[in-house]
């Protein structure tokens, strides 16, 4: 083979793998190759498994593709795991000091589900600490730069899956989506992101910063890849009780059946969401692609949703008061990161939280602490609630005449390691395209629209209706043929 | 004392021991005994990443006794995340129920009839939650001062519990004992928890006496120890009023060793929970359809099951609410009514006024009780056929009650069959009136000497001899006497 096997998209190795073209060992020999050489510029890793286990594993399973016993929409190929899914007996520690230490005795579901269909795990990767933030640089094991410019960040909080993406380290990633977590990186890194509609993929296993708005995301370089990943990881879940008890589509499938179909998709663009705080350049890249849709005959329409200007505030308060009560459990007790103090419980705990925590996951811990409290209750979690029930409301009556809302996926092109870590609430609004569709809890995509003059990516969000992730891989789909950016990796 | 000076209410945990896995994941349910940390998973450890799926036969349970207690049920059941630090507490935050800020528990209302002396009263529920145990935390010497370290077993963390609120109806400490029994026996009718397990009903109890002010007692372990602790307490807070201490608003501990409360040791800070709803767990809706199928299926309840006795067996009201008022004492009055055929009021006459009495003296629990429902039914019958005297029932009773033996067994062994044939009594009661001749004489003209001498005989064949086959052989010999027939 002349093409380098990093270079492949995923669906490709794996029909390589299955026709014979390509062992799996020499797959991950070459992805192995390929991280040494890029990793220490890049450090998408957190945890890397070992080159003779990674090798075993590659062995073990050519024998049984010889032996005709290979099984799995996944057999042989590698993958990224973001590491604040649990993966038994592969270190997981959610980018914190207070888990550094941390070894699950059991997988997250969607890993099982993996494992089951064949996929090798590469090795866990970065993000922001607990995943609060939207730059990966929160990250207790140091930041992870962009392939694309290595002084910038590759968006958060799944930054390390995104550029193990771009930079050919990894071929398909999981990453997870609370506020824009998934799509961030994607926008950031010219790769593609989808978080889908809450409830579809089991949670079960992915440590939780706010529970109530997150979902794990398949992340790849091209929108069929990600459909490939949804395959796998969307299934019901009985140790997840906010699972949906749906018949899933094979999404590889929709997108061929309703490729034709597209052209009579009703599509929407969000006015607010290309006003405010949005750099000139995105909204020119992603009107070019709205565009380019009008001319292939779409009928897209402007509307208006001015109560999304608080879908940011909103999203917050719910968001940290979740995250407050989601890690009060570190208390160094039974796992993890303990300080080295002796005394009563309570100091034991504190010692251990207030060295354990970095500042911004501390910052989100003493705020949700403060929205939950008596007296702030009503003022702040109650009155966050209802407008997010008023925001959901406003949603359901966009879809019942259009399918798709497109909007920029980041306001602003990917920015310098540094540049907005000092400014909490600069960091805050990168997410205010995203996080809208966590708090509505309905799926949405970010695949690359352009690059700036300055060679940045810049992504295109397509949000569609509960559980039409179908239409919405399709509609990506099409679009990614219209832009021609696809499968794309940076030379690092 | 007073009655209406008193007000109690109780806050009592039950452990839904009949479930075989805890609330939120499938970990077997029956900690005790077990080695430490060996009945849990990632759910009941709190390991991240972990999520709680609730046991649907928790919730029927617990909609069980809703509907036993008469309250409201909710038709949407909500789950809140309650939140402090402790570190039996694995997430930090339990999984319980709230009635505000949008919260629903269970239920909401309800009542539960008592009887105490006779009397009927009302107690008032105000609402029942479900919601998880934590762990337990073990001090290595046995003691929370003495111990240089803490360990924690989490065996226990994740077992399901039911919270059952009361309004104060209570007006005494024989209330509040007589409420926990009456529902102790709802919940063993309903066959969700086996109360005699260690642990498995808990009580808080809050007293205010006229004068002072509301008194917590945490974590009291039986209805006995809820009757003792609140005596103690109505005592303590009495003397303090009449000496002019004022009681103050705290929360105390009931030492069961010394018998007395003592102050728990808390903050000065009121504790803010940061009650929230739990995300993981989606509302759960119950249907009218649901409630009526639960309704449908569930065993007979103690108040009906009383009722069936007085018309089915002619028992007294009194005689059937003291049977119900343990499920395993009713059960054991049926079952062995089944090998009796006498009148059942007779068989329940012994069960209460012999058997019970003779188990409450020991403080027996119905698990250390090895006779069988057919000894008791089996010793009746040979008092009925006048095999054993009343006085040798009694007797043997304790050694049946403990050791399980069979009636005739024991009568046989031990030679304790009564006498009843003529010859034999006469026989003895000659020696009788050789050895007391002054009682003889004295008998002639008065009769209290009379049944010193039956006595006598009684004595000498341990209580064998039939009574009154020896009342009218006396009776008869001493006529003998008057006649001179026979020389003393």
């Amino acid at each position: 083979m002349s093409v380098k096997a990093y270079r492949l998209e995923a669906l490709e190795i794996v029909r390589n793998i299955k026709e014979g073209n390509l062992s799996i060992t020499d797959v991950i020999e070459e992805f192995l190759e390929r991280i040494e050489r890029v990793e220490k510029k890049i450090n998408a890793f957190i945890t890397l498994r070992s080159k003779d286990e990674l090798l075993q594993e590659a062995k073990i399973k050519d024998r049984l593709l010889k032996e005709g016993k290979a099984r799995g929409l996944l057999f042989g190929l590698p993958i990224a795991i973001k590491d604040n899914i649990s993966t038994r007996n592969l270190r997981t520690t959610c980018g914190s000091k207070i888990l550094y230490n941390y070894i699950p005795p059991y997988d997250a579901t969607v890993v099982k589900l993996l494992k089951e269909e064949g996929a090798i795990i590469l090795g866990k990767t970065n993000m922001d600490e607990f995943a609060m933030g939207s730059s990966t640089e929160t990250s207790f094991f140091g930041p992870t730069r962009n392939p694309w410019d290595l002084e910038r960040v590759p968006g958060g909080s799944s930054g390390g899956s995104a550029a193990a993406l771009a930079s050919g380290e990894a071929p398909l990633a999981l990453g997870s989506d609370t506020g824009g977590s998934v799509r961030a990186p994607a926008s950031f890194t010219a790769t593609v992101g989808l978080k889908p509609t809450y409830g579809l993929v089991s949670r079960y296993g992915l440590i939780a910063y706010a529970n109530s708005l997150e979902q794990i995301g398949p992340m790849g370089r091209t929108v069929r890849d990600v459909a490939l990943l949804l395959n796998v990881i969307s299934k019901h879940d009985p140790y997840d009780g906010t699972s949906l008890k749906v018949k899933r589509p094979d999404y590889l499938e929709s997108i061929s059946k309703l490729y034709n179909l597209h052209r009579k998709v009703k599509i929407a663009v969000v006015k607010e969401m290309f006003e405010e705080g949005v750099s000139r350049e995105v909204v020119a890249i992603v009107g070019s692609v709205v565009n380019k849709l009008v001319d292939e005959g779409f009928i897209v329409d402007e509307i208006s949703i001015p109560i999304i200007k608080y879908a940011l505030p909103t999203y917050y308060i719910i968001a940290m008061s979740e995250a407050s009560s989601n890690l009060a459990r570190y208390d160094g007790v039974r796992y993890g990161f303990r300080a080295n103090v002796y005394g009563d419980w309570n100091e034991v705990f504190s010692e251990t939280r207030g060295n354990g925590f970095g500042k911004e996951v501390k910052r989100r811990i003493i705020m949700g602490t403060f929205a939950l409290s008596a007296g702030y209750f009503d003022q702040y979690y109650l009155k966050a609630l209802k407008v997010r029930t008023l925001i959901i409301r406003e949603f359901k009556k966009a879809f019942e005449k259009y399918s798709i809302l497109i909007s920029p996926t980041m306001p602003t092109p990917p920015f310098k390691l540094g540049e907005k870590i000092a400014d909490p609430l600069a960091m805050y609004m990168s997410d205010i395209e995203t996080v809208t569709a966590n708090i509505v809890g309905i799926p949405a995509i970010s695949i690359p629209a352009g690059f700036t003059k300055g060679k940045l990516p810049v992504g295109i969000q397509l949000m569609a209706n509960y559980l039409k992730e179908d239409l919405l891989l399709t509609m990506a789909a099409f679009i990614e043929e219209l832009t021609g950016l696809r499968n794309l990796i940076a030379e690092v | 004392m007073e009655k209406s000076d008193v007000k109690i209410g109780l806050e009592v945990h039950v452990q839904l021991t009949a479930l075989k896995t805890k609330l939120f994941c499938s970990c077997p349910s029956d900690y005790r005994g077990k080695p430490p940390n060996t009945h849990v998973c990632p759910v009941c450890l709190g390991l991240p990443g972990a999520l709680p799926v609730v046991n649907k036969k928790a919730i029927d349970y617990a909609i069980m006794v809703a509907l036993a207690l008469n309250s409201k049920i909710n038709e949407k059941i909500i789950f809140f995340r309650k939140h402090y630090f402790y570190p039996d507490l694995p997430k930090n935050f339990q999984i319980t129920q709230y009635d505000k800020a949008g919260g629903a528990p269970i239920a909401l209302g309800g009542f539960l009839k008592i009887n105490v002396n006779g009397k009927e009263k009302i107690i008032r529920i105000r609402r029942i939650n479900i919601e998880e145990d934590p762990g337990k935390l073990v001090y290595p010497t046995g003691s929370i001062i003495t111990s240089p370290y803490t360990l924690v077993d989490y065996n226990r963390s994740g077992i399901a519990l039911l919270e059952i609120v009361t309004e104060p109806d209570m007006t005494s400490p024989a209330e509040a004992r007589a409420f926990l029994n009456k529902l102790r026996s709802i919940l063993e009718h309903l066959g969700v928890c086996n109360c005699e397990l260690e642990g498995s009903m808990r009580a808080d109890a809050n007293i205010s006496v006229a004068g002072g002010s509301r008194v917590e007692i945490k974590n009291i372990g039986s209805p006995k120890d809820v009757e003792k602790a609140l005596a103690y307490e109505i005592v303590r807070q009495k003397q303090a009023i009449s000496k002019g201490v004022t009681v103050k608003s705290e929360t105390r501990h009931w030492d069961d060793l010394r018998k007395v409360t003592v102050p728990l040791r808390v903050k000065e800070e009121e504790q803010d929970y940061r009650y929230f709803p739990e995300a993981d767990i989606p509302p759960i809706v119950v249907t009218r359809d649901y409630i009526e199928k639960i309704r449908k299926s569930m065993p007979e309840l103690p108040d009906v099951r009383a009722k069936r006795f007085v018309k089915e067996y002619g028992l007294t009201e009194y005689e059937a609410q003291v049977l119900v008022m343990s499920k395993w004492l009713a059960d054991f009055f049926e079952e062995a009514l089944k090998y009796y055929s006498g009148k059942p009021r007779k068989l329940a006459n012994i069960l209460i006024n012999d058997f019970l009495r003779w188990i409450h003296e020991k403080e027996l629990e119905p698990n250390s009780i090895k006779a069988k429902p057919q000894h008791i039914a089996e010793l009746l019958k040979l008092l009925d056929e006048k095999v054993i005297s009343i006085k040798i029932l009694k007797n043997i009773l304790p050694e049946i009650i403990v050791q399980g033996k069979s009636p005739r067994k024991i009568i046989l062994e031990r030679n304790l069959v009564r006498i009843s044939d003529r010859e034999t009594i006469k026989k003895i009661v000659l020696e009788v009136f050789m050895e007391h001749k002054k009682s003889v004489h004295d008998a002639l003209v008065n009769e209290k000497a009379v049944h010193y001498l039956i006595g006598q005989v009684m004595r000498k064949t341990k209580g064998k001899a039939d009574p009154e086959l020896t009342h009218e052989i006396v009776l008869e010999m001493l006529e003998k006497v008057r006649k001179g027939e026979l020389k003393i």
